[in-house]
């Protein structure tokens, strides 16, 4: 019998409790322990979308019950990627964060990899599940741990900003919940596949729209879209910085990957885009949210502040992408999940290496960077290209099939906005790249000496090792993503 | 009117648990109080449960637990579904009480750590201490 | 943001109500809820796993998946509050009181520590004599809390209950012990880290045996497949492995209510408390 689909949630799961248990009497074995749960996790996940790729959806029926009694794992393509890019993403900031969360939480740093093991559970978990109420169940599984690791951030502002997350995020939750009982109620079953059979006969019922409306609201105040943004800049820039690596990538995407499951294979496209025909409302809301996001960068004074609202800026174009309605702008939006989430991870990368030096990253304590940390900032130099869309970056290739998927779907709006917030990110990025490149006014200015010698204080080897790593990955995932979208992306949309 | 009486009183459980998550998502956003806003949330997810366990519920039926089981010689007795109620609300309804339960126990403690630091949970007050800290960003 | 409040919760109920428009009346046995899954589960759950108890068949078995991860929730809530609130500083000053005499003292070397005993006793910032009745009846109610909470454990399969409800039952049961003598009892009497392991190892009780499935040639939590494993009739193999988890979550459900509860009322430095 062929577990690989179970062991890919199981395993950093089971190595969780291992890991807690391991705190009370040897602290320094739960990182290792943790680094094992991950590994296999790879391993797993690696496995299973080769078998995807070879011979088609895995069906895993947990507890050995069929489908709509008991629960099931359903992995496609999509799911395939979304979990080989989840496990590997968490496994790869495991090893940066040894030095940083030393250095940040140090005195219970065992509890921090068992809650870090749980998050990564709950996301792999939501990522491949088939069942609507198991889904629920683990992105509250994810949200309290964010909220707990969240809140050991910075000691002022970290608890606050976590506990408006905690309201904002049961808003969310609850919302999703009602979501899933309207449709229990109309189709008295759970499992996806399930509803969306039964839904194909009921889809004029004022509570399917109810139902779809809800868990839309829900999903999107988790995913922070644009008018329910409010919660995650403060929430993302306070929180450790071991932590806010691997949420800001993640977080949101695998919650647009549960919009598009949602879209796909619970609803049907064409219960969304002919029968009740709201996608241009929604492809506003994302032009929106793509501008606002943007604008607000702009006026941002820290670096790690500023990037959350270019985090909010992306998921527009997500959610704009998904509801464009065509294929385009569909294979855009599933290659941005892909390449957003590496160019988010390697910007947090760069500014976790810049976070172990400097303590502070107000943009004005940013001087002089080029000269004292090199290799960091080639890395985030990379990342920056790659979020503004320069060609061999994989940035770019996503923002290209999602700007014809607009035009094709007549959005020039939308266009319009991915071409001014790449312009705006431009000009962002390079007003930090000029505050790095100048040597700060040091007060000993004019004695000459002091100029010529640029002390390197580079982070930990293996901080940057995994960021050089991840910034090569992104020209790697451009040169490769015509394999990437022929491969996964279009075979799965058929 | 005389439309919406007849269908108020065949579904009013289902009205009942819409008004009493009102009440809960007002005080959420309206209140002042951290400590109220909690008290809020647990009423919006009690709501949700109120509507979940509704929509188990059948009239003329029992418990989900199968009578006289074992002992009484009834093994293999025929079981009638119409006899019970649904058991699967209950059983989701399970999972989302001990996820609100552990939602409240992270909430409260995130508010003892922010008395810890500020002496106060009235969020306008928050507010001002955090201008009086100075501008981080 | 009152105004803003009564907009979206207006919203939020109008849309609600819209959608209970095509719901069937309250109670109707012919609504699709109680029509498709639920009689499968009805006539089915009680001759495939011989649980009469259907929730438990259905929260244990079949959507034990589900479970499983709703107790490593509640881990995590406890692991929360540890890493949130639990402070490690030692309290510089103590008070203790000379029990014959009454005498209170104030001790500011906070490396001299009394032994606390027949002589001297603890002293919190709001104490007050502890209350004869309420000490005596607390310990006579305790134990029989306790095997109650065992039996709700035990019996959760046949009658309602569950490893849930004996965990808080076991639970409050604890916590009952530290508001009727004080928080130092507690603490004295079960260390924090044999409730730190205990709500790891239930839950990891749970996965474990979910685990222990796969080689033996079944999916994941799949429990018949432990039969082998197990001595005594295979027919009841499923309401055994219920069993085995609801033991683990009881015992994790118990350590983590009273890793909650002290943490929070003492603000993390385990001493004083309600």
């Amino acid at each position: 019998m062929d577990n690989y689909p179970a062991l890919i949630v199981i395993a950093p799961l089971l190595t969780a409790f291992l890991a807690g248990i391991a705190v009370w009497i040897r602290e320094r074995l739960a990182y290792p322990i943790a680094l094992t749960g991950l590994a296999v996790s790879i391993f797993s996940a690696g496995k299973v979308l080769m078998q995807v790729i070879t011979s088609g959806t895995i069906q895993y029926r947990l507890a050995g019950w069929a489908p709509p009694m008991g629960i099931e794992y359903r992995i496609d393509l999509l799911n395939a990627m979304v979990l080989l890019l989840v496990s590997s993403i968490a496994f790869l900031n495991l090893v940066a964060s040894y030095k940083s969360v030393d250095q940040e939480i140090n005195d219970r740093a065992g509890s921090f990899y068992t809650m870090y093991l749980l998050f990564v559970t709950g996301l792999l978990g939501v990522t491949v599940t088939g069942d609507l109420f198991n889904l629920y169940v683990l992105i509250e599984l994810t949200s309290l741990t964010s909220y707990a690791m969240i809140a050991l951030g910075d000691r002022d502002r970290a608890p606050l900003a976590s506990l408006n997350y905690v309201f904002i995020g049961v808003i969310g939750a609850s919302f999703y919940l009602l979501g899933v009982g309207y449709l229990y109620m109309q189709t008295g079953s759970l499992n996806m596949a399930d509803v969306a059979n039964i839904l194909s006969g009921i889809q004029g019922s004022s509570t399917v729209l109810t139902a779809f409306i809800l868990m839309m609201i829900g999903i999107w105040i988790k995913m922070a879209f644009f008018p329910m943004h409010v919660w995650l800049p403060n929430a993302y820039t306070y929180s450790p910085i071991g932590f806010a690596r691997v949420v800001a990538p993640l977080m949101t995407k695998v919650m647009i990957y549960v919009m598009i499951r949602l879209m796909i294979t619970v609803f049907g496209f064409d219960y969304i885009f002919k029968t009740l025909n709201l996608s241009d409302a929604v492809v506003w809301l994302g032009t929106i949210a793509i501008l606002s996001g943007a604008v607000m960068a702009l006026s941002q004074k820290n670096l790690k502040k500023m990037l959350t609202y270019i985090i909010v800026c992306e998921i527009g174009y997500m959610v704009g992408g998904a509801w464009l309605g065509n294929q385009l702008g569909m294979t855009g939006a599933i290659l941005h999940i892909l390449n957003d989430a590496l160019m988010t991870f390697a910007l947090f990368l760069a500014v976790g290496n810049m976070a172990y030096r400097l303590k502070k990253l107000d943009l004005t304590d940013l001087q002089g960077l080029f000269g004292k940390m090199p290799w960091t900032m080639a890395g985030f130099v990379l990342a920056a290209f790659s979020i503004i869309g320069v060609p061999p970056t994989c940035g770019f290739f996503s923002k290209w099939y999602l700007i014809l998927g607009a035009f094709e779907a007549g959005a020039y709006h939308f266009a319009g906005a991915l071409i001014i917030s790449s312009l705006l990110s431009a000009v962002l990025f390079f007003k930090v790249f000029e505050i790095c490149f100048f040597e700060p006014m040091s007060k000993d200015h004019g004695h000459g000496e002091s100029h010529s010698q640029v002390v390197i204080e580079e982070a930990p080897i293996s901080m940057l090792f995994v960021s050089g790593l991840v910034s090569l990955s992104l020209i790697v995932a451009g040169l490769y993503s015509g394999t990437i979208v022929n491969t996964i992306i279009l075979p799965f949309l058929k | 009117m005389t439309d919406l009486l007849p269908l108020i009183v065949a579904k009013y459980n289902y009205w009942l648990y819409v008004i009493l998550m009102m009440i809960g998502l007002y005080a959420m956003i309206a209140k002042n109080n951290l400590i109220k806003k909690l008290v809020g949330m647990n009423i919006f997810q009690t709501a949700i449960i109120l509507f979940y366990v509704s929509i188990g519920y059948k009239t003329d039926a029992t418990i989900p637990i199968i009578q006289n089981a074992h002992g009484g010689g009834s093994h293999g007795a025929v079981i009638h579904a119409a006899d019970y109620i649904n058991p699967l609300p209950h059983v989701l309804m399970l999972t989302a009480i001990v996820v609100s339960v552990a939602t409240f126990g992270v909430a409260m403690a995130l508010a003892v750590r922010i008395y810890q630091r500020y002496q106060t949970l009235e969020e306008d007050e928050l507010r001002m201490r955090l201008i009086d800290i100075g501008p981080e960003e | 943001m009152k105004f803003l409040g009564v907009v979206i919760v207006c919203l939020t109920g109008a849309l609600l109500l819209y959608g209970t428009g095509e719901f069937p009346d309250w109670g109707d046995p012919n609504s699709p809820a109680s029509l498709h899954l639920s009689n499968d589960y009805i006539e089915k759950a009680f001759e495939e796993t011989q649980v009469p108890n259907l929730v438990t068949a259905v929260l244990a078995d079949y959507r034990g998946f589900d479970t499983m991860f709703e107790t490593s929730v509640i881990f995590c809530a406890g692991l929360a509050c540890f890493l949130l609130l639990r402070d490690f500083s030692q309290k510089k000053e103590r008070f203790y009181r000379h029990i014959p005499t009454g005498v209170i003292l104030h001790v500011k070397n906070s490396k001299k520590i009394l032994k606390v005993g027949k002589e001297f006793e603890h002293m919190d910032k709001d104490w007050v004599p502890s209350d004869l009745i309420i000490k005596t009846v607390c310990r006579i109610i305790i134990p029989f809390i306790q095997l109650y909470a065992l039996y709700v454990v035990a019996h959760g399969d046949f009658s309602p209950g569950g490893g849930f409800q004996g965990g808080v039952i076991f639970g409050s049961s604890l916590i009952l012990l530290a508001i009727s003598y004080d928080l130092k009892t507690l603490v004295n009497r079960i260390k924090e880290k044999v409730f730190g392991i205990y709500a790891a190892i239930g839950v990891l009780i749970y996965v474990g045996i979910g685990a222990i499935c796969m080689p033996m040639g079944g999916n994941f939590l799949d429990y018949s497949k432990l039969a082998p494993l197990v001595p005594g009739d295979p027919h009841h193999i499923r309401a055994l492995g219920m069993l085995g988890i609801e033991i683990g979550v009881g015992i994790a459900v118990t350590a983590v209510m009273a890793i909650i509860y002290i943490n929070i009322v003492s603000e993390g430095r385990h001493d004083e408390g309600l």
